[in-house]
């Protein structure tokens, strides 16, 4: 019985094809998924040991407030380097060197910063010593640089840019840029730094344009043959000072691992969850394909039936028909996962987030997941089609064009799909607007409630089908004569089958619009906030708008001819009320660039706090308010203001304390935003003027208000058109599905058709009905998605407290124009096959 | 020839293999209700061939679908092999199909992706039987099916399909062969061939068949007719030729 399964399977290699692309597609995004965050975390494991390789113990700063101890502004502090000294001075150490470093950007022959977006490295290390086997940083060719005049390159950047030992090269870190000669091309460890550059100085070099006069960040540690780690690690530990800390080399470079696989497992969480949505969106076009094609194999059933076939096993053929059919789709989706993943790489590239790569990695979970998970939704997707096919009366051998038997539970129908859908809204309802749950108790009811709202809309979809397909088709059967009538009727016909066609589409359509929709809402009120803060000329930022940049870009602009005002928000962390969180610094002339609101009884200056940070902890203008930073000085200010941000964002984190006190408390101050009046405001002159003055610091970014928020907008921009392209493979496995019922209704009606081009019907006519028939279905998944998302973006932007609800109507209109090109897309393969049926066969066909 | 009275209940007699009793079979309810059977019995007795003849319409195929337990009589019994089927579930009926019946059909019902034997072999594998290989031999061989083997329906003639049908449904030697229409899909040379292979497979095999028809040539191979109109059994008629049938016909339309 079983082999009939499998042969009847063989007889039916496109029918079963149609079913496996919908798994294909779902499968091959998990694969891809796993094997392009495996590899990247590869990539940063492979870095970070060869790194470390030639090291036992690696000494760095540590920051009083725990988190990061990267060398980052506000991150962990530099320690004095007379403990390089110290440590080579210990007995059981063989070797020991040292270096300092800060990001650093190169700039090149255009005077542009180079990969702004995947940020440089920069280090300062001792000549000397930088041949050591324990040394990360090697050479690959020339000299190491000996003096402020000479820098070493990574070797990708001097291949890529095409640098060469000899050439002069820019290169901008916490000061303003400098031209250096290269001496030499170098790499980190052995393996890839993704897109990231490397500059590196000699370390007096280093220390003056990192501003780290006298320090080291690390130092890397080689034992003497013979001793323990344990014992190093303790010899070590009793010179160390308290704000720095060892670790053993394997340590250190799994704790440089882990800082960044958070980032990856995010990457890896969320393409899953596209993962997801696809083969959610696949198991409605799986269980609809598997219905029409049992539905069309009614008498074969039967005639097992008749033969004394029982129930379980048509259940077990139909099952086991699944299975191989979701397992080879898996097997197929697993590789072809291999080839999504560079295609994702590439997107991510595009986006600027180039993570170095190992070699590809193909985990074995990375195969047990996608098999299973494909083989048990596709198995899932079979049951209810099995189920009827169980139902299936042995009688139904012998009568001609007997039909599917209706499900027992039909008729409870509609009553079920209404109670579905009251569930679905009443648990989106809680997580809307049920203030005393939990974020992850809403989150959690937002997203059960979408899932089964989908189901819902998926049964009720039925009776929808004629009234939607009468308006929708209307156009089709006014303007496309007699095969624009026959195609609506065609797609009323069914409409189950129509329904849960147009369903799968209805999931991606609807999601799609959530996207559209919030990000309507955010943009619009980050335009608001923008609008009612920004009081300046000028905006000076990052190249890419959110890393900080030294402070001497401002303070390079304050002597420019005109110039009123120049101020700057600095950024830094710090740990208040026992809790690490990120703080802003500003100055006395802020009110003069930023309209932010103040409480009343307010000082309109720093220290200040946010309404809702001084509403937790108590706060008032006047309160003593103390921030442990991460050199480990505790800083005490009294609270002079407090301020109600607008909602679309704030220039400022909840806690701001002044510059003056800022640049006391953090060793390497670093600007987030300066704003800038001039005497005539914003005018191409003053641009110029000001541009001339940031001349030598490429890393800084003047821009107009406009300009300021477009850029800040980017950011929305670059996720949202993300999101589009993740959710389009959800929609590309939907348009199989109208592939698949139109292919599949042409096999049925192909004695219908033989009819009508026996009566006079040409192929031309032929082809424009299924098409049209295609476009009236994708339209009712527009018809239903669309409100569906519409509703659902404004309940997720209310649970995220959101007061701007906007319907981007611009946006709307494309998805419905789209909707009517994936519909007729996923015609051409149907209406070709149409079109070339054989009259005379078609007619005589069973 | 024997001519039995309207509605006369038939007589049970030794090695009777089905039995039906008073079978009314009433569709739909209320005004627009059809009886479509209105107190059929008969008997079928072990190595018969019983020809089942009516105009459409006349009950014919719905006395077979009782008969073959694919469909429930409003009312009256039927019983197989001594077993009364009406009242079976599911599960019982199923074992009694794999046990007692075979069944051969107007459009042939083979699957189009197995081979010629492997569709013969179907009901054996479907039930997990092992098939005796000289047996199989011999059937294919008899139903000319022996260069056709590995042929899938689609390589066949009707014919060719129809003699698989038949081969399909002795292979299990069923107590009863249910035929409906056997020749309604096929040109009339074929379709003599396939009655001439359903007569020899009664007198080589003994195997009780019920044939439903309405070409008064395919009632001529039985050995008794059985005439239906409106839901009855109106006459009877032992080894006719199709000239007597024909008649019988022509009185029943009239």
């Amino acid at each position: 019985m079983i082999g009939v399964a499998l042969k009847g399977l063989l007889g039916r290699k496109l029918r079963a094809c149609l079913t496996a692309v919908a798994v294909v597609l779902g499968i091959a995004m998990v694969s891809g998924t796993y094997v392009l965050t495996d590899t990247i975390k590869a990539g940063f494991s492979g870095l970070f040991t060869t790194v470390y390789q030639g090291a036992d113990a690696i000494v760095s700063g540590k920051s009083a407030i725990g988190g990061g101890d990267q060398n980052g502004p506000g991150l962990a502090p530099a320690f004095s380097e007379s403990l390089l000294q110290r440590v080579r001075a210990l007995p059981h150490v063989a070797d020991a060197g040292g270096n300092v470093a800060y990001p650093t950007l190169l700039v090149g022959r255009d005077g542009k910063v180079m990969a702004a977006q995947a940020g440089g490295l920069g280090f300062g290390i001792d000549p000397r010593h930088a041949d050591d086997p324990i040394d990360p940083l090697k050479l690959v060719t020339g000299a190491w640089p000996t003096n402020g005049r000479q820098i070493a390159i990574d070797v990708a950047t001097a291949n890529k840019k095409d640098y060469a030992v000899g050439d002069t090269i820019g290169a901008v870190a916490s000061g303003a840029s400098r031209r250096y000669r290269i001496s030499g091309i170098v790499k980190l460890g052995d393996a890839s730094i993704g897109g990231t550059t490397l500059a590196v100085f000699d370390l007096a070099t280093g220390q003056r344009i990192f501003h780290k006069e006298g320090k080291l960040d690390t130092i890397y540690v080689k034992s003497k043959s013979g001793v323990t780690q344990t014992r190093l690690l303790q010899e070590l530990r009793s010179v160390l000072p308290p704000t720095a800390q060892v670790r053993s080399a394997a340590a250190q470079a799994k704790h440089d691992t882990d800082n960044t696989s958070t980032f990856t497992s995010i990457i890896q969480d969320f393409l899953l969850a596209f993962a997801g949505i696809a083969l959610f969106v696949g198991s409605f076009v799986i269980a609809n394909t598997l219905s029409i094609t049992i539905a069309q194999r009614t008498r074969e059933f039967a005639t097992l039936r008749t033969l004394g076939a029982t129930r379980r096993q048509v259940l077990r053929s139909v099952i086991v028909e699944a299975l191989v059919i979701g397992f080879l789709a898996s097997l197929v989706g697993l590789f072809a996962g291999l080839g999504l993943a560079k295609l994702l790489n590439q997107l991510f590239i595009a986006l600027g987030i180039d993570l170095p790569k190992a070699s590809t990695v193909f985990a074995t979970r990375t195969i047990v997941v996608s098999l299973v998970l494909g083989t048990v939704v596709t198995l899932l997707a079979s049951l209810r089609p099995a189920v009827r096919a169980t139902r299936v009366e042995p009688i139904a051998a012998v009568r001609e064009g007997a039909l599917l038997p209706r499900s027992r539970l039909a008729r409870f129908g509609l009553p079920f799909a209404l109670v579905t859908c009251a569930v679905a809204v009443a648990l989106l309802l809680f997580g809307a607007l049920d203030g005393s749950a939990s974020t992850k108790q809403r989150l959690l009811g937002i997203g059960a409630g979408v899932l089964i709202l989908f189901f819902g809309v998926a049964l009720v979809a039925p009776r929808l089908v004629r009234p939607l397909a009468r308006v929708l088709g209307a156009p089709a059967a006014r303007f496309a004569g007699a095969p624009g009538r026959l195609a609506r009727q065609n797609a009323m016909r069914a409409p189950s089958r129509t329904a849960a066609t147009a369903s799968a589409l209805m999931i991606g359509l609807a999601l799609v619009t959530v996207v559209a929709v919030l990000a309507a809402g955010l943009k619009g009120r980050f335009e608001s906030s923008v609008h009612a803060l920004f009081n300046a000329d000028y905006a000076l930022t990052s190249q890419n708008g959110f890393i900080p940049t030294g402070v001497d870009s401002a303070k390079a602009l304050v002597h420019v001819p005109g110039v009123e005002v120049v101020s700057s928000v600095r950024a830094g962390e710090a740990r208040v009320f026992g809790k690490r969180i990120g703080i802003t610094g500003t100055d006395a002339q802020m009110p003069k660039v930023i309209s932010i609101d103040w409480v009343p009884g307010s000082e309109h200056v720093a220290p200040f706090v946010s309404k809702d940070f001084a509403k937790k902890h108590g706060l008032r203008v006047g309160s003593p308010l103390t921030l442990q930073v991460p050199s480990g000085k505790s800083v005490r200010v009294t609270i002079r203001g407090i301020v109600d941000p607008p909602k679309g964002g704030s220039p400022f984190t909840d806690v701001t304390i002044p510059n003056s006190v800022f640049d006391r408390a953090y060793a390497n101050p670093t600007n987030l935003y300066s704003f800038v009046k001039v005497q005539g405001g914003a005018t191409p002159q003053n641009t110029a003027r000001l541009n001339a003055a940031l001349k030598r610091f490429p890393d800084a970014k003047l821009q107009t208000e406009g300009e300021f928020e477009k850029n800040q907008e980017q950011g929305i921009t670059l996720l949202l058109n993300l999101l589009y392209v993740l959710l389009s493979l959800s929609i590309v496995v939907s348009l199989f599905g109208i592939v698949n019922t139109l292919v599949l209704t042409v096999f049925e009606r192909t004695r219908e058709l033989g009819m009508l081009r026996a009566v006079g019907m040409t192929r031309r006519q032929v082809r424009r009905m299924i098409r049209h028939e295609s476009v009236v279905t994708a339209l009712i998944g527009a018809a239903l998605g669309i409100p569906v998302g519409i509703g659902l973006g404004a309940l997720v932007g209310h649970a995220i407290s959101y007061p701007i609800f906007t319907v981007p109507w611009g946006t709307i209109v494309v998805f419905v124009f789209a909707a009517v090109v994936a519909g007729l897309i996923a015609a051409i393969f149907p209406a070709r096959r149409a079109g070339r049926l054989n009259v005379l066969e078609a007619l005589q066909y069973e | 020839m024997a001519v039995v009275e309207e509605g006369a209940p038939a007589p049970a007699q030794q090695g009777t293999v089905v039995q039906a009793r008073e079978l009314t079979r009433r569709y739909g309810e209320g005004a627009t209700a059809v009886d479509a059977l209105r107190g059929v019995s008969l008997a079928v007795a072990a190595g018969e061939l019983v020809a089942v003849m009516g105009p459409s319409g006349s009950g014919k195929s719905t006395l077979m679908h009782i008969l073959a337990g694919l469909d429930k009589p409003t009312s009256g019994t039927v019983e197989i092999a001594g077993q009364e089927i009406t009242s079976l579930d599911d599960r019982a009926l199923t074992m009694l199909r794999r046990k007692h019946i075979g069944f051969v059909f107007q459009f042939f019902n083979l699957l189009p992706m197995l081979t010629a034997e492997e569709n013969v072999l179907l009901p054996l594998s479907i039930s997990g039987q092992k098939p005796e290989q000289r047996f199989l031999d011999e059937l294919l061989r008899r139903t000319g099916l022996d260069e056709r083997r590995t042929h899938r329906p689609a390589e066949l003639s009707g014919g060719q399909q129809q003699r698989v049908a038949i081969a399909r449904s002795l292979v299990t030697r069923p107590t009863i062969l249910f035929a409906d229409e056997p020749t309604g899909n096929l040109d009339s040379k074929t379709g003599g061939e396939i009655l001439d292979l359903l007569r020899e497979s009664v007198d080589a095999y003994g195997q009780t068949t019920v044939m439903v028809t309405h070409e008064a040539r395919a009632a001529a191979i039985a050995d008794r007719v059985l005439f239906i109109a409106d839901g009855l059994i109106v006459r009877e008629l032992q080894r006719a030729t199709a000239q007597q049938v024909l008649d019988v016909m022509a009185g029943l339309d009239s």
